[in-house]
């Protein structure tokens, strides 16, 4: 039941990958950091401490971090590029596209600030595009943490894991609640965090926890819910999907992102080919973000607990009338 | 390493080699790939220590990026006379199902290529990154690439400069292609590069000058470049060429940019090449 998972504390999930870089960087010497001048931002004080020689300051020069970064893997280390998502996807697409995936190149593209959250700054910044970018380049790994814990793990991971890939977080504090030493994270593997037989909500990043809230408030009506985080976007664990969707016959999807080409568009793709039910989608409804508190964006965006739980009564009376 | 007398020969027949490729799919680009063999040819020759067995990583061997990869036709040449893949797969370039694609890939695991290129101002990056990982494995080989002058038009070939100044990264050796043409016209006309060799030096290179399409002069210079290695500034030659070097009627001409010959130009251009390796 959602109600018993458990939050340890609110954590960023920058702040995973700044721990996870640096633990990551002691284990494995061929682990270099690039930043465009967000050091700070990404969390890198530890790293830039104790491994100065595998630190690159680029400036703010995103395009040449990762043509760089394509050459390192050349040699055999393993570049972590880290910026924003907006600068680390949308303003270097074709640096990665040719340079990165297109060669193949074990490059890791690590961007925080995604999505709404990012807050003040405002839609200059607030990208909700990269993933649609991003899991459309052929051979490209897709990854959304949900929360502290798993950004951490998940920074560690995809250093053993050959291949570009594309490692999404954010910036503002949020319930964390995933297994501390990340033993509950695989990359390609859905994570169930409840089972249930008549909805199925498939949630990625910072919108995991508002599924949990809102997975909360469909129990006490009396549904049962399957609750699905879907860290990795790509490759999606296809197997997964259709279990679930084979069981409860309907779902939402939600994410911090456009609901075109995001999260949902891969949920819907899998059930087109295989199993046509019921779906809606909470995320942003094509259209830019504007500045104000992540609380209040995610509100105003319809992306909060309260869109959720409507998106899920909605598939569910789908699913009866159909 | 081969003398400069043996360097022509070969230049010769990669010229042929280039004319060959371009006619037999009427398409690719001539004019560049011919005004830089004499420099390939001597990299891949003479200048470095390179191993045709491949090896993706490249360590202990000096290494090369081809960022403007439209010359493709060059450089499939000189490392298919070099040893990396038989000359005979030359006759597919541009063909479907082939390792040699318009523009070099990793993609097809064609041997001698380590990063797609084409998609222009991404090589001297990709070069810089591979230095550091040199650096960072103690490996005291260096890293040669090969750009446009049109391509340095590219926003991201000065975030490049800038940072390769900056971090001195000393190991690497970028030469730029002056032949003054690009696609639509003189590189004057389209975009002015104003006095490259003051613009270089103001960042932070050590700046040569060569004439590119003298054997003995490209020589001198790389091995005088190979010399200022490790000397906490970055290298870059300023390389002057002539678009279409060596068949008469392609010379100087930036129309030949990225068009083939026909059967006669073909004829023509072959009378004025000898074959002195063999024809693929």
């Amino acid at each position: 039941m959602l109600k018993d998972i458990q939050v340890q504390n609110e954590k960023e999930t920058r702040g995973g990958f700044g721990e996870g870089i640096y633990e990551i960087g002691k284990a494995n010497p061929n682990v270099v950091v690039l930043t465009a001048d967000l050091a700070g931002s990404m969390k890198l004080g530890p790293f830039i401490k104790e491994f100065p020689e595998r630190f690159v300051q680029v400036g703010i020069a995103e395009a040449n971090m990762i043509g760089i970064a394509a050459g390192l893997t050349i040699g055999g280390k393993i570049p972590y590029t880290t910026t924003f998502a907006n600068f680390s996807t949308g303003r270097v697409y074709d640096q990665i596209r040719q340079s990165v995936a297109y060669s193949n190149k074990n490059v890791k593209i690590c961007a925080s600030h995604a999505g709404l959250t990012l807050g003040e700054d405002g839609a200059t910044h607030q990208i909700l595009e990269d993933i649609g970018l991003m899991k459309m380049l052929p051979g490209m790994t897709v990854i959304v943490p949900c929360d502290f814990n798993q950004t951490k793990a998940a920074t560690k991971a995809v250093a053993d894991y050959n291949g570009p890939v594309y490692l999404r977080f954010g910036r503002p504090k949020w319930p964390n609640f995933t297994k501390e030493d990340g033993s509950d994270f695989v990359i390609g593997k859905a994570q169930v965090l409840s089972e249930g037989t008549d909805i199925t909500i498939f949630a990625c990043g910072h919108l995991v926890w508002k599924a949990i809230e809102a997975g909360r408030i469909l129990e006490e009506k009396g549904y049962s819910v399957e609750l699905i985080n879907i860290h990795t976007i790509k490759p999606l664990d296809e197997e997964a999907v259709i279990k679930s969707l084979a069981k409860t016959r309907c779902a939402v999807t939600c994410e911090e992102h456009n609901v075109l080409g995001g999260l949902g568009d891969s949920i819907a793709h899998v059930a087109a080919r295989n199993l046509p039910v019921p779906i809606e989608y909470v995320g942003t409804q094509d259209t830019f973000g504007e500045s104000g508190n992540p609380k209040e964006l995610l509100t105003k965006y319809g992306l909060d607990t309260p869109n959720i739980v409507a998106a899920a009564e909605k598939a569910l009376n789908r699913k009866k009338n159909g | 390493m081969a003398d400069t007398q043996e360097l022509r020969k070969i230049a010769s027949q990669v010229r042929r080699d280039i004319v060959r490729m371009v006619h037999a799919v009427q398409s690719g680009h001539p004019g560049g790939s011919l005004g830089c063999t004499d420099f390939l040819t001597s990299l891949y020759f003479g200048i470095m220590q390179h191993d045709p067995k491949f090896n993706m990583d490249g360590i202990n061997e000096d290494i090369f990026f081809l960022s403007n990869g439209h010359i493709s036709p060059v450089f499939y040449s000189v490392l298919a006379r070099s040893g990396y893949f038989d000359v005979k797969e030359l006759a597919t370039f541009r063909k479907l199902n082939s390792r040699l694609q318009g523009h070099p890939t990793t993609h097809e695991h064609l041997p001698g290529v380590r990063v797609a290129s084409g998609s222009l101002g991404q090589g001297m990056s990709v070069a810089l990154g591979a230095a550091k990982a040199k650096k960072l494995n103690g490996d005291k080989h260096l890293v040669f690439s090969l750009h446009g002058d049109g391509e340095l038009d590219e926003g991201q070939n000065w975030e490049a400069i800038m940072f390769a100044g900056h971090h001195k990264v000393d190991n690497l050796i970028a030469t730029i292609d002056h032949n003054g043409q690009q696609i639509d016209g003189p590189t004057d006309k389209v975009m002015s590069l104003g006095n490259l060799h003051a613009k270089f030096e103001l960042f932070g290179w050590r700046v040569l000058d060569m004439d590119g399409n003298d054997m003995d002069d490209v020589i001198r210079v790389l091995d005088q470049a190979k010399s200022l290695a490790g000397q906490g500034q970055p290298i870059c030659i300023i390389m002057k060429t002539v678009m279409g070097k060596g068949v008469d009627f392609m010379e100087g001409h930036h129309e030949w940019h990225g068009i083939a010959p026909n059967d006669e130009q073909l004829g023509n251009a072959l009378a004025q090449l000898p074959e002195t390796l063999g024809d693929y």
